[in-house]
């Protein structure tokens, strides 16, 4: 789509676009094309010398065993906080959509985590599952569960999912909230009229024609799962115990920062940068072309 | 309604409830922490009741600081944080706004290119590239300044496509119109595009607001003195690793601090916010 009437004037539209472009030029493509080349270097020990390696960094990469636990979390990582988050808010959306009494109210009360950010609400979840202080963390060993996260890979795996996730139920529950209110009711009366019960009606109408919602969601979550949750991490178990809760985005700034790795660092912020196109390709391309039946 | 029950509504009632119990509970219990004395909580005997320490905790949060490891007191944090919050919210609009409308109103050369320069942006968060960015900010000794916490993170692809997009649906003939008149473009620009896009600025503004304030991985690469740092920074420094030594109630009157602005704006202006956060994922 393009406009009719246009303003001609050489240099304007240049300066108007100047700010935007330098910042991104400087900030963006500039680090970007820096991770890119460093990828391919090899610095010694005392960073005074670097030679061209080729992909020896990715090779080494690969090579470690540790990248693959850490890819495994990522995965176990962005698939519990997505299902969990994704459920909870679809479940919440369902209730909340139905013509209740103070519906309004609800609404309210439940999108306000939104505003947390995400190291905040790794701190909440700390203070309630710590060993040793934590409310919860007492209830559980009342039940005779041993809980420790800060021993127990597992648990700690647990406890960065549920902080993660309970921080994303609202952002799902609003988008799926929009998706609701767009189904035309006459479908669903129709449906009702035919004999087909409320859970049918979901499962069969109302949830295949949200599919655009959730598809988009679960891209997002992904997305949020991969990158956003960092400060989740690092506020609560900095990777560990022993690299239980590592996922993609910590190892690289952990091992550019603590084992001053920087090839090593920069390889894996590509292969991120291309995990991300991946998936902003995937979103845009969907989109667009809406899911449908 | 489709169709009448005899129970009534109970159980999406019931279910409702029980979401907003659980996503409230750890709040309140942070709050609930932020009343007690440190021993208290450290025993790991805090009752889910709140203490008597209200204001002294607070008053020591914001005025003091602890006693141990960042012994800024966090009210400093706070103006770090709100600086940060507004420099990166206004600017990010101002700066898309402008380049949105140059992309839109005028043709000239390099047009689409300078379209999807911004455009590919959005595929290189601040955590795929973390080191090379800091060492670009270290060279132009922005560390440990207001510019550096808030410049690079100042460019926005996804506001300049949410203003491109409402540019393409306001009507030729105000421009059209405009011109008749011997308006310019500055004229345009500031006495009838601005106008009508006051609405799309505060609902983006409510977003990018608390997209600041929450900036967690950049602020702390770029600061190291205790007197530049944000309230989320703050928070995750003053848990030391010696659990012995935290001072929970001070972290938890933080946690409580840090959470008060965002959750403000979000429920005040919760139409704008609905607005914001459905128009910049489209």
């Amino acid at each position: 789509m393009e406009k009719r009437a246009v303003f001609n004037n050489r240099m304007l539209p240049f300066a108007l676009l100047a700010p935007q472009i330098v910042v991104t030029l400087v900030f963006f493509y500039w680090p970007a094309s820096q991770a890119v080349w460093q990828s391919y270097l090899l610095q010694d020990a005392f960073g005074l010398s670097t030679t061209f390696v080729w992909f020896e960094n990715y090779i080494e990469l690969f090579k470690q065993p540790d990248y693959y636990g850490t890819i495994a979390n990522t995965i176990v990582f962005s698939a519990a906080v997505s299902a969990i988050s994704l459920s909870s808010g679809l479940l919440l959306a369902v209730m909340a959509d139905k013509p209740l009494h103070a519906a309004g109210l609800y609404r309210t009360l439940l999108i306000w985590p939104y505003a947390v950010a995400p190291a905040v609400a790794g701190v909440l979840w700390i203070f309630m599952l710590h060993p040793s202080l934590g409310t919860i963390a007492r209830g559980l060993r009342a039940l005779g569960i041993d809980w420790n996260p800060l021993l127990n890979g597992d648990h700690a795996m647990i406890m960065v999912v549920l902080a993660a996730a309970w921080k994303q139920i609202s952002y799902n529950f609003l988008f799926f909230l929009a998706g609701l209110a767009a189904i035309p009711r006459s479908i669903i009366e129709a449906a009702a009229i035919d004999g087909a019960r409320s859970m049918r009606r979901f499962w069969t109408i109302v949830f295949p024609l949200l599919s655009p919602t959730t598809f988009f969601l679960l891209v997002v979550n992904i997305v949020y799962a991969f990158f956003d949750t960092f400060g989740v991490i690092d506020a609560m178990t900095g990777g560990g115990p022993s690299k239980a809760t590592e996922i993609l985005v910590y190892k690289v700034y952990a091992d550019g920062r603590l084992g001053g790795d920087l090839g090593g660092s920069a390889a894996q912020s590509v292969i991120l940068m291309a995990i991300v196109i991946g998936l902003t390709a995937v979103q845009f391309r969907y989109i667009e072309r809406k899911v449908t039946y | 309604m489709v169709e009448r029950k005899r129970v009534g509504n109970i159980v999406p009632h019931a279910i409702l409830w029980i979401g907003v119990a659980i996503v409230a509970f750890p709040v309140y219990l942070a709050f609930v922490g932020s009343t007690h004395e440190r021993s208290i909580i450290a025993n790991g005997l805090m009752p889910i009741t709140p203490g008597a320490l209200f204001f002294e905790n607070y008053f020591q949060t914001i005025f003091v600081g602890t006693s141990g490891t960042t012994r800024e007191p966090v009210g400093t944090m706070i103006v770090n944080s709100f600086v940060m919050a507004m420099v990166i919210a206004c600017g990010k609009i101002a700066i898309s706004i402008i380049s949105a409308y140059a992309v839109v109103y005028f043709r000239f050369r390099l047009r689409m290119a300078a379209f999807w320069v911004i455009f590919v942006t959005l595929m290189l968060p601040v955590e795929v590239r973390i080191y090379p960015t800091y060492k670009v900010a270290a060279d132009l000794s922005l560390l440990d300044t207001y510019a550096g916490l808030t410049v690079p993170l100042i460019a926005s692809a996804t506001a300049t496509l949410l203003f491109r997009q409402f540019f393409m649906t306001v009507p030729d003939e105000l421009v059209e119109a405009s011109r008749i008149d011997g308006a310019g473009p500055f004229r345009f620009f500031w006495d009838t595009l601005l106008p009508l896009s006051r609405t799309n600025m505060a609902a983006l503004f409510v977003i990018l607001f608390i997209y600041g304030w929450n900036q967690y991985l950049w602020p702390l690469l770029i600061t190291t003195r205790d007197d530049m740092q944000t309230i989320i920074i703050g928070i995750k420094k003053m848990i030391v690793t010696s659990d012995a030594l935290t001072e929970w109630q001070l972290v938890m009157c933080t946690v409580m601090l840090a959470m008060l602005p965002p959750v403000f704006v979000v429920i005040t202006m919760q139409r704008l916010f609905v607005r914001g956060l459905i128009e910049t994922e489209k």
